[in-house]
């Protein structure tokens, strides 16, 4: 599972264990800078490729792309169907539409939904923030408890352990979906403790975002145990006990940060976990976000939708797990220096 | 018993681990500014004891008495093993690369150990931690106290290793292996250090599985041996006149110059394994009796000072067989070329896109039945040499020729009909062997029989070569990760043997092993060379061990060969300054009594 | 040291694997567990509590939940096992052309799965489904697409360390061929991990399906894929609960049972690797 694409051997066999890494290298900045650019214009390339995609599926889609749009009753009418098709350029060449395409990308314009009857970005825009705050929450409440599970627990008694493999084990197999109908059978059927569907205050996010968070705690908590417990097995961690210091400083100066460097490994896998989780937690409750939309989008064919969620949420994808490798560059000085 | 001016007292100190007893009944003791150097091979419970004495074996500890400066550390609370730990022990382990937070500064690493015990104020501490590096020579410590330990070359990362452990200037500092990790002249530096420290009355308990490392530092010396102190007495005495046959096999094994020509290794007698209470060498002394196999030997003093658990400390022991050997003649030039290398030259790319020049100007020549050593620290470039020479690596400049025939930059096709003529034995034999394969597979692949049934066919030729190198054939199912690492490295020799080679290039075949199975995979080389006239091309840091096989030598640095010729003029009269330092670092018995130079470091 | 093999989680495998073949034996022979047709419409039995007759009770249109429950093993387990297998094909197939096939092969495959893992797999998988359309069929090449640029990625980077490990030189240096050297060396090495990735994938890949299935993009109505008939009941929470339980514990039980079994497979194998005992 592991995923960390500058960890790839250099493949020089016979490479000399070159004089040791004794003298200290210029020129870390610029590498970091290289780096940087080369990770941005990777992030255009997949933009560009989701876009190109889904640009591509839209035209190989079985039947007639048009009458799908303009949705099942429109369909009927056949000058409703032209219009839409000259509208959304259609009866144009290939080259051309993907001309216009690129081009209203680079303006900002994802289209228009016929089922929405709203331009995409104003749908977007309309369910961004339910969706990063539902996100944000989830992510915040998983962190909250792995650390400390994992702090606790690490390299300590096998009971210990083994209940907490046993919580991994089930948070890891659990669909999100059923914990979220579990949730709100007991607390907002029976309990009435929560609003069953569209609460948008506080009280609308705890279920929701406990159920995304249940979904990330079991990976989480594994990897940082792994992390901390490789850790204090290190000579050094026996180094920092030989000089006195406490356990629980071992634990949180030392061997927590080897672990949250290893977390930081599978941030791409934590934010399409998150993005995932949007997409069922926001049907199970019935909240408003990019999640719902989508998958109502991919039900109805709404590929404007489609197209300008997968777009946008590719970017930020690509955004997000850059800004994670740099903050792990800044952690681990070992890589500040290291070519990209 | 004085204990008064005792600074650390230890009797009968056990360490378990579940149902493994580590350490045996050992009885300790160390005065301020005594320096006493415990020597034992890997898994001889030497570092269980240094651990335990700090309370970190991660075992169950038991002693009669552990006691320092006469406080008793058998029941101390987690708190007051805290105060004890940097502050009255100083621990020093093996690799600073690991041993140091890699994560962290090296001043963090330092200011850590100044917090823990309150040796100065909190805004004294940066400043504390900067003179505590200078104080262990390390150049610019301002600048290096901000830097991570990856930016540091060994020898500071040991030093910076050393400031944090004597940060809260701790009566006695435990050094767990100080100078494995490094090479030669920085490990004399680091040995240096210490002197220093025991010189300003810092008492120094020093861990080694290296007896020579320890001569020139140790006021005394104990070998350890299966959980148990088997001798101990002055590094003279010791040294000298060894009373136990465990501190006799491990001299004896040490390839130095004096054992030229002789074997290294004992001929392990074929004794029933010790009953529990019986001396835990008894299966491998040749001197074993029944007595020895029930019974736990007594410690008996064999000179003044000078003790050895030891039934048998007055037989005779039985000198190393001289080595049946031909006389070598080191002015044959009539033998064959087998390996003709005009100088080579390889660079590699290096992390900020430059060419590094790895090897440069190289040139040999190897004769048939001859051994060829090339020694050099880490990174002089004596690997990639070994590559170019097997056609692993192609050369940028310079070319090889393998028995008179062109070989380097020649298509593989071409050259795979030599291949089997020019044979490889590599530094760890586990990595060597595919893990799926099982003795008898690996042989056979060797032979050419790679498949399972085909190698299951020539079952008797693989037997055979198994014997040829000492080997019994019950071992040919079994996976190499089942057998020891010495074990491990003949089936690597007898694989390199299979396709009978002329030319066996051998890359650092004993540096991960034990001194005693270092012996036998030497003797076993030399029986074999003596047997079969292969050529060695001998590859190693160790000068002790090139000294001992070659017949010439190549000294690399920085890629190139400073000095070369036959192994007597070389070692004897060096002329070129680096081979000369080299020498000088080298620790070796014949050193013990002489003085410990204080000179200032150089591997800034 | 760690991961001392204790009865208790051999115990516990052993348990894993029991439920899994009750499983399988649903998803091969249900007839043989649950002999109620999973589709027989009843409406006067609609929304029945678990009782003697309906052991887990019934849904809106009367349909027995037991019975759904155990007719739903198949299409559940298809979903995650194909999509596995797909993932496996495609995943080996790009490592070794990008292994065997010199530099610019292997450029073209790293950058292309490069693209890939830099978007989020679950999105993949959606987008996938919204081109070709909801359907099982389509939802288990989607799961499987969304999993091959992570399988591919491992089995070449497993090869290059087996390619620049020791005993591939020392075959080298014996003289044999390249292909032999593959054939006999790098590919036996490589692939077993790529197997073990694979098992604990499967877990993954049955909840992914079912989730496909829960936002109605997989298995349509009236199949009894586990996840479609937890989005069914997803309406009727307040009227009954054992639809929004039964079918989502059958998920979760097969779930942590194929994990166990997984994780077991992989210590094994790791115990058998070098440097790991």
């Amino acid at each position: 599972m592991k995923h960390d694409p500058d960890s790839e051997p250099d493949a020089e066999p016979g490479a000399p264990s070159a004089g040791g890494p004794g003298a200290p290298r210029g020129g870390g900045r610029a590498a970091l800078a290289r780096w940087v650019a080369r990770r941005l214009l990777l992030a255009v390339v997949v933009v560009l490729g989701a876009a190109t995609v889904t640009f591509g599926a839209l035209r190989l889609t079985p039947g007639d792309p048009v009458k799908v749009m303009v949705g099942i009753s429109a369909a009927q009418n056949p000058e409703i169907v032209e219009q839409a098709r000259h509208e959304t350029g259609f009866d144009r060449p290939l080259a051309v539409q993907y001309a216009d395409f690129l081009g209203d990308l680079a303006r900002g314009d994802l289209g228009w939904s016929y089922q929405l009857q709203e331009s995409v970005p104003t749908v977007i825009g309309d369910n961004l923030w339910p969706t990063v705050s539902l996100t944000l929450a989830g992510f915040a409440l998983a962190f909250l408890i792995a650390v400390p599970l994992a702090v606790a627990t690490a390299g300590r008694r096998p009971a210990w352990r083994a209940l907490s493999s046993l919580l991994e084990l089930v948070t890891v197999s659990i669909p999100g979906f059923w914990v979220g109908l579990l949730l709100l059978t007991f607390f907002s059927f029976r309990l009435h403790l929560f609003p069953a569907t569209g609460g948008t205050g506080l009280s609308g996010l705890v279920l929701p975002a406990v159920t995304l968070a249940l979904g990330l705690v079991g990976l989480f908590t594994q990897i940082l145990r792994d992390g901390m417990a490789r850790a204090l097995d290190e000579p050094f961690a026996l180094s920092a006990r030989a000089r006195g210091t406490g356990e629980t400083a071992v634990r949180l100066r030392h061997a927590l940060r080897h672990a949250l460097i290893a977390i930081s490994t599978i941030s791409g896998w934590t934010v399409g976990a998150l993005l995932t989780g949007a997409v069922v937690v926001e049907t199970v409750f019935g909240r408003p976000g990019l999640g719902r939309v989508l998958a109502t989008a991919i039900q109805n064919r709404d590929f404007p939708v489609v197209t300008g969620i997968t777009i946008v949420s590719g970017a930020l994808f690509t955004l997000i797990t850059l800004g994670v490798d740099l903050l792990y560059r800044v952690v681990d000085p070992r890589l500040r220096e290291a070519p990209a | 018993m004085p204990d008064d001016d005792r600074l650390l007292a230890v009797e009968d100190l056990r360490v378990g681990f579940g149902t493994v007893a580590a350490v045996r009944g050992v009885d300790l003791d160390l005065r301020p500014g005594e320096c006493l150097a415990v020597v034992g091979e890997s898994g001889s419970g030497k570092s269980a004891t240094a651990r335990a004495l700090v309370g970190l074996s991660g075992g169950t500890v038991r002693a009669r008495r552990m006691e320092l400066a006469g406080r008793d550390l058998t029941a101390l609370r987690d708190r007051e093993w805290r105060a004890v730990r940097g502050g009255r022990i100083g621990l020093v382990l093996q690799d600073a690369l690991s041993a140091l937070d890699p994560l962290r500064t090296v001043g963090a690493e330092i200011t850590e150990t100044l917090a823990n015990h309150r040796t100065v104020e909190r805004s004294a501490r940066r400043a504390r931690a900067v003179s505590l590096l200078g104080q262990v020579r390390v150049p610019e410590p301002e600048i290096r106290a901000r830097q991570h330990p990856h930016q540091l070359s060994g020898g500071l990362r040991q030093r910076a290793l050393i400031a944090s452990a004597i940060a809260a200037d701790p009566p006695l500092l435990i050094a767990d292996e100080p100078t494995t990790a490094l090479d030669v002249t920085v490990a004399a530096q680091i040995l240096n250090l210490l002197a220093e420290r025991k010189a300003a009355g810092t008492a120094i308990l020093l861990i080694s599985h290296d007896l020579a490392v320890v001569a020139r530092l140790a006021d005394r010396i104990a070998v350890m041996h299966a959980g148990v102190l088997v001798e101990e007495g002055t590094p003279g005495e010791l040294l000298r006149a060894p009373a136990h046959p465990y501190t006799r096999e491990l001299l004896a094994a040490i390839p130095a110059a004096h054992a030229r020509g002789t074997r290294l290794s004992v001929r392990a007698a074929e004794g029933a394994p010790a009953a529990d209470g019986g001396c835990g060498y008894a299966a491998r002394c040749p001197l074993a009796t029944d007595r020895c196999r029930t019974e736990p030997p007594a410690r008996v003093a064999v000179g003044d000072g000078h003790h050895a658990r030891c039934w048998r400390t007055d037989a005779e022991w039985p000198a190393p067989p001289a080595r049946t050997a031909r006389t070598r003649d080191t002015a044959d030039t009539a033998a064959d070329t087998v390996i003709e290398a005009r100088d080579l030259a390889k660079a590699f790319r290096g992390p900020d896109g430059a060419q590094r020049p790895a090897v440069a100007g190289v040139s040999f020549t190897l004769r048939a039945g001859r051994t060829l050593g090339i020694v050099g620290e880490s990174g002089s470039g004596k690997s990639t040499t070994a590559h170019l020479v097997m056609g692993l690596l192609e050369p940028d400049a310079g070319t090889v020729a393998l028995l008179g025939r062109p070989w380097s930059h020649r298509p593989e096709a071409e050259r795979r009909a030599l291949r089997p003529r020019l044979q490889l034995v590599q530094q760890d034999p586990l990595a060597s062997f595919d893990p799926r394969y099982t003795v008898e597979r690996i042989i056979g692949e060797g032979l050419g029989h790679p498949g399972r049934r085909a190698a299951r066919a020539n079952r008797d030729a693989i037997a055979a070569l198994l014997r040829r190198v000492g080997l019994d054939d019950a071992l040919l199912d079994r996976r190499p990760q089942e057998l020891s690492g010495g074990q491990r490295q003949r089936v690597a020799v007898a694989r390199a043997l299979a396709p009978e080679p002329a030319v066996l290039v051998c890359d650092e075949p004993v540096s991960a092993l034990d001194v005693s199975v270092q012996a036998q995979i030497l003797d076993l080389l030399t029986d074999l060379q003596d047997d079969l006239g292969v050529a060695l091309l001998f590859i190693s840091h160790d000068l002790g061990v090139v000294h001992h096989m070659s017949d010439d030598v190549l000294v690399m640095r920085d890629g190139a060969v400073v000095e070369s010729g036959p192994v007597q003029d070389v070692f004897d009269n060096p002329s070129h300054p680096y081979t000369r330092a080299l020498l000088t670092a080298l620790p070796s018995i014949d050193a013990a009594a002489r003085p410990v130079a204080l000179d200032r470091p150089a591997d800034a | 040291m760690r991961r001392a093999p204790s009865v208790l989680s051999a115990l516990g495998t052993a348990l894993a694997a029991a439920v899994l073949l009750l499983v399988a034996i649903a998803a091969l022979w249900p007839g043989l567990l649950a002999t109620d047709p999973p589709n027989a419409v009843d409406p006067a039995q609609a929304l029945l509590g678990p009782g003697p007759g309906h052991w887990f009770g019934t849904d809106q249109l009367g349909r027995d939940i037991y019975s759904r429950v155990v007719h739903g093993a198949r299409p559940s387990l298809l979903l995650g096992l194909g999509a596995t297998l797909v993932a496996v094909g495609a995943g080996a197939v790009l490592a070794m052309i990008a292994v065997v096939g010199g530099r610019v092969a292997d450029e073209i495959v790293m950058r292309l799965t490069d693209v890939l893992l830099a978007f989020p797999g679950a999105l993949l998988a959606l987008l996938v489904v919204a081109v070709l359309g909801p359907g099982t069929g389509n939802a288990t090449l989607a799961i499987g697409a969304a999993f091959a640029p992570g399988f591919a990625r491992l089995v070449r980077g497993e090869a290059l360390v087996v390619r620049e490990s020791d005993y591939v030189r020392a075959a080298t240096v014996l003289g044999y061929r390249r292909a032999e050297v593959y054939l006999r060396h790098v590919l036996p090495n490589a692939l077993p991990p790529l197997l073990v990735l694979a098992t604990l994938s499967v877990g993954t890949a049955v909840l992914a399906g079912s989730a496909l299935s829960f936002l109605g993009l997989g298995p349509q109505p009236p199949s009894p894929e586990w996840g479609a008939m937890l989005s069914a009941g997803r309406d009727l929470l307040g009227s009954t609960w054992a639809i929004a339980v039964f079918p989502g514990a059958a998920l979760t039980a097969t779930v942590v049972c194929v994990n166990v079994v997984g994780r077991d497979l992989r210590n094994r194998f790791e115990g058998r690797r070098p440097g790991a005992g």
